[in-house]
This record gives C-alpha cells, sequence and structure tokens, in this order.
C-alpha cells in the first residue's frame, strides 16, 4: 500500500528523517556493533589495552555454570509468569465478558496495575511479604511455614514470579476482553442450541477462536519476563540469594557492573540479542498471519 | 447474551470482586503504610486501618527526605521524573511523526532503506545494550543531564511505525484537495495532517509518558549524583540500608506519590491508553 499523490522536494525529505536517523545511529546502531565487536576483545584490568581474542569470551562464557544457571532461572521464571498471568487473566476475561452491569467499572479497577513502574511492583510485594514485618508473613508464620525470601533461594523465585504476574495480569486481561468480544455471539448462540454447556462452548468454540490472541500474548509475556521484570527483581531479591533469581539479563547487569567483565557481559548481550531477534521473528510472522485470520 | 442463569452471574461478580482485590491490595496496604510511624511499621503488626501519620510522613517524604540516608528529597526526584517522562513522549512523537511524513508522502532515493534502518530498532531494547550505550553516553558527556534521560529511550521504531500506519489511512484526495488549493509540504502537513493526528498524537503520547516514567535500569546507571535521580530509581536506595534502619513508612509514601501519575493517566485517559496499547503492540 502506497500513496500515489507524493510531494515531489528532493531535499526535505531527507531533512525531515535527520534526526531520528541522528538518533538511531548514535544510540542504538553504535552501541549495539560496539557490544557485538567488545565480545570478541580482552580488556585489560583497567581497560587501557584491548586485544582481539576470538570467540573467547563466547567459549569461557559457554564453560560457565552459572550462564547455564541463569538461563535455567530465566526459562522457570518465563514459563511460571506466562502461564501463570495468562491463565489467571483468561478467567477474569472471561467473567468481564459476560455482560455485567457493572463490566466497564471492573474494567478500569482491573487494568490500573499496567501503569505501575516494575520496581514499584517489586518493592510493594516486598513489604507484603518482608520475612521480618511483612503482613502476609505473619499468617504463614503462624502455620510454622519458615518463610524467608531473603534466604531461601525457592522463596524469592516465589516471590518476584508473584510481583511479576500481579504487573503483567492487567496486560493480559486487556487484549484478552478483547478477543472475546471480538468472537461471533452467533456461534455461541448455535452451539447453545445443539445443547452445548458453557464449559464445553469454552473448550471446543472460545477458546480455539482466541488462539490468535493468546499466542501473540505469549510472545509479548516472554519478552516481558525478559527485560521488563529487570526492576522487579532489582528491588525485590537483587538476583539474590545465591543467583536463584538472577535471569540472564539481570546477569549482564551484574557482570558489567560487578567487575568491569565488558568482553564476557558484550558476549552475553550478543547471545540476548539473537534471542530477541528470533523472539520478535515469530512475532511478526504471527502478525501477519493474524491480518488473513 | 446466548442464555441467561443467575447463578452464573453471581460467580461472574464473585470472581471479579476477587480479582480487584488482589490486584488492590498490595497498593492498599503501600497507602495503610505510609500513614504510620517507623515503628509501626517495622514492629511487623502494622494494623490494616489507617494511622495518624499520614501528613508528617508525606510531608518529610516531598520536602526533607530520609534523615538517615541523606537522600534527596521526593519532590525533586518527581520533577526529574516529570522532566524525563515528558521529554521521552514529546521528543518520541516529534522524530517519528517527522520521518513518518518523510517515508509516506516523499520519494526519495533510499526511503525504503531509511525506513528499515529504523524498523531495526525494534528488535533490540535498551536492556540489551546496556553498557555499551552506557559507554557512549559517558563519551558525549550526558551522564546526570536530562538529555542522557531522554535521548537514548527515544531511539525506536514505535512511534515512527504507528504514524505510517495511521498516514496511510488518510484518503489521498485530501492531498489532491489541497495541493490544488496551492499548499506545499508544510501548510499540508500543519493545516491537514497535525489536526487529524490529534487522537494518534495523544494515545502515543499516553502510552510514552507511562513508558518514561517507569524506566528504572537506564536513570539508575547513568545518574550518580543524587539531584539527577529519577522517583523510581530512588525508592529503592530509600529501602538499600539495612532492614532495621530502612524507613519503610517513608518509601511507601515515596512509591505511593512514584504511582500516582501514571495510574491516573490510564484510569482518567483510558481510551486513548487502550488505543495506544493496542496500536503499539501491532
Amino acid at each position: 500500500m502506497e500513496k500515489s499523490v507524493v510531494f515531489n522536494n528532493k531535499l526535505l525529505p531527507y531533512l525531515l528523517l535527520i534526526p531520528q536517523l541522528i538518533i538511531t545511529f548514535v544510540f542504538f546502531y553504535w552501541p549495539a556493533s560496539q557490544a557485538v565487536w567488545q565480545s570478541f576483545l580482552r580488556e585489560d584490568a583497567f581497560g587501557l589495552t584491548s586485544e582481539f581474542v576470538g570467540l573467547e569470551n563466547y567459549t569461557s562464557l559457554f564453560a560457565q555454570p552459572e550462564y547455564y544457571a541463569s538461563m535455567l532461572v530465566t526459562v522457570v521464571f518465563s514459563s511460571l509468569v506466562a502461564a501463570l498471568s495468562l491463565s489467571i487473566a483468561l478467567l477474569f476475561a472471561t467473567q468481564a465478558d459476560k455482560n455485567l452491569k457493572a463490566a466497564g467499572t471492573y474494567k478500569t479497577l482491573m487494568i490500573w496495575p499496567y501503569a505501575v513502574a516494575p520496581a514499584v511492583a517489586g518493592v510493594l510485594w516486598i513489604f507484603m511479604f518482608h520475612p521480618s514485618l511483612g503482613t502476609l508473613a505473619k499468617p504463614l508464620r503462624w502455620m510454622n511455614f519458615d518463610w524467608n525470601p531473603l534466604l531461601n533461594g525457592n522463596h524469592a523465585m516465589a516471590l518476584v514470579v508473584m510481583a511479576a504476574v500481579w504487573k503483567q495480569i492487567s496486560y493480559n486481561f486487556l487484549f484478552f476482553l478483547a478477543g472475546l468480544q471480538s468472537i461471533p455471539k452467533s456461534v455461541l448462540e448455535a452451539s447453545a442450541i445443539d445443547g452445548a454447556g458453557p464449559l464445553r462452548r469454552f473448550w471446543t468454540i472460545t477458546f480455539p477462536l482466541l488462539s490468535p490472541t493468546t499466542f501473540f500474548l505469549l510472545v509479548v509475556n516472554v519478552v516481558y519476563v525478559f527485560f521488563d521484570t529487570f526492576g522487579i527483581i532489582d528491588a525485590v531479591t537483587g538476583g539474590g540469594p545465591a543467583g536463584a533469581t538472577t535471569t540472564m539479563v539481570y546477569k549482564v547487569f551484574a557482570d558489567g557492573r560487578l567487575g568491569g567483565d565488558l568482553g564476557g557481559s558484550a558476549a552475553q548481550s550478543v547471545v540476548l540479542m539473537v534471542i530477541v531477534i528470533g523472539l520478535t521473528a515469530i512475532q511478526f510472522k504471527y502478525v501477519e498471519r493474524k491480518v488473513q485470520y | 447474551m446466548v442464555e441467561h442463569r443467575p447463578l452464573s452471574d453471581i460467580i461472574a461478580y464473585a470472581i471479579l470482586t476477587l480479582g480487584i482485590f488482589i490486584v488492590a491490595f498490595p497498593v492498599y496496604l503501600a497507602l495503610i503504610a505510609s500513614t504510620h510511624d517507623a515503628a509501626t511499621v517495622v514492629g511487623g503488626n502494622m494494623p490494616l486501618s489507617p494511622g495518624s501519620q499520614t501528613l508528617e510522613n508525606y510531608y518529610r517524604a516531598v520536602f526533607v527526605g530520609g534523615s538517615r540516608t541523606s537522600r534527596e528529597p521526593v519532590g525533586h526526584m518527581l520533577m526529574n521524573s516529570f522532566i524525563s517522562a515528558i521529554g521521552i513522549a514529546v521528543g518520541k512523537i516529534f522524530i517519528s511523526m517527522l520521518s513518518a511524513y518523510a517515508v509516506v508522502y516523499f520519494r526519495f532515493p533510499f526511503r525504503k532503506t531509511a525506513f528499515w534502518i529504523i524498523f531495526v530498532t525494534l528488535m533490540l531494547p535498551v536492556e540489551v545494550r546496556i553498557y555499551p550505550t552506557y559507554k557512549v553516553v559517558a563519551d558525549l558527556k550526558m551522564l546526570d543531564t536530562y538529555a542522557g534521560l531522554i535521548l537514548p529511550l527515544i531511539a525506536s521504531a514505535t512511534g515512527t511505525l504507528l504514524f505510517r500506519q495511521f498516514f496511510m489511512t488518510i484518503p489521498e484526495e485530501l492531498l489532491e484537495a489541497s495541493r490544488i488549493d496551492g499548499a506545499g509540504p508544510f501548510r499540508f502537513f500543519w493545516d491537514t495532517l497535525l489536526p487529524l493526528s490529534v487522537t494518534t498524537i495523544a494515545a502515543l503520547f499516553v502510552i510514552q509518558f507511562i513508558y518514561g516514567w517507569n524506566q528504572y535500569l537506564w536513570p539508575l546507571l547513568i545518574t550518580t549524583q543524587d539531584s539527577m535521580q529519577t522517583i523510581v530509581t530512588g525508592i529503592k536506595k530509600m529501602l538499600y540500608t539495612t532492614d532495621e534502619l530502612a524507613e519503610w513508612q517513608l518509601a511507601m509514601a515515596t512509591a505511593i506519590l512514584a504511582m500516582l501519575p501514571p495510574v491516573a493517566v490510564v484510569v482518567f485517559m483510558q481510551r486513548l491508553f487502550v488505543r495506544g496499547l493496542v496500536e503499539t503492540e501491532k
């Protein structure tokens, strides 16, 4: 789809493009290529000299047990957050889709956590579940449950998952509700006439018709868990205890900050870039399918 | 509706009310904590009803800052957050509207190339290239400046794609008509395109304001002076001391203040927000 009527100026379009192109080159292409270049270099401790070491940063990265641990943490974290936030949001969205009188109010009351910063969400949840002063840690103690997310890795993971899910429900709810409302009511009516109950209608009609939305949300949620949850993790656990909540993105940050292992950190960045490009490619392929659908 | 069952409605109301309770409870607790004194909050037996220290807590957070940590008062952080969030929103709208105008309404060599150069930025969020970007900003002497907080975050294609998509839907007859009236590219932009784009601009502004306000990793990295930090990065620093010393009631008051502007935007501009969210994700 192209415009057939256009302006003929020769210079003006370049002037219009210049601001964005300059910003894109300075703050995107330059640093991104630096990351790739740096991943092949080794700097001395003071950053004065650097030498080309080929794939050494990559081989030493993949020899680190901690790197595989951070991959595992990322996989566990993203699957838990995606599965929980999608299913909870779907449950709420199906209820809100029932033509209730107060549906609009419920929608407003459900979507505002989207606006809460991940780091702030993290602070809210650590306050609620803080082992010594948390309001909800108290009942856990009464049940003789030794709750301590500051020392126990599984507890820490549970806490960041809860905070991340809490923040993501609103987004998924919004898209599920829109998806549900676009399903033609006549299909559901026809199936009701055939005698299908609400549950059967949901699994045989609503859920399959909703699958494009679900798949889109799945990709968006994984990207969200990869990047936007940095603030949650930093506020709640700081990647600890003992790396139990250090995701791959958090490790890039922690390695570069602590030791100035810039080559290793850059190699991790490049690995992440490849993953993100893959995810984005899946997303675009899917979006095309949605257009035909 | 397919069929009407009163029981199903009751279940729906029950589940949704439970949902709203789950969604609201963490914020309610923070709100309550911000009204009590330090001892009550830290003691671990905080009541679930408001206390009497509201004014003192908010006054101290906004104008004085935590005494033990000698941090910057929150009032100043709020200002930093406003400046960078509005800068990010306005900056992104400005550069992306111009470039989308060039790509849609002009024909020139390398037009497709320019579009792809911008498009590729969708693939890599700033978190992935964080240290090289930090180095660039440091080399440009932009650490601890508003330019450093704003510019790297507007280098992305979402706005350009959104405006391009919108310009494509504008009927060609409008351009033909204004050209017959003798309008050049500037007049057409000001008199026709800009007024038509108001809703799209507003929707993008809402989304980008929230995005900019909620930034965490980037401001954390490039602000070394307390006077430049944003409110979202400031909260964590209030809790950075050992747990017994951390002034949770002030941190919670700060958290409430940090949530207010973006939440207000979502609640009061819900239609624009939903529109912006749906359209930037395509």
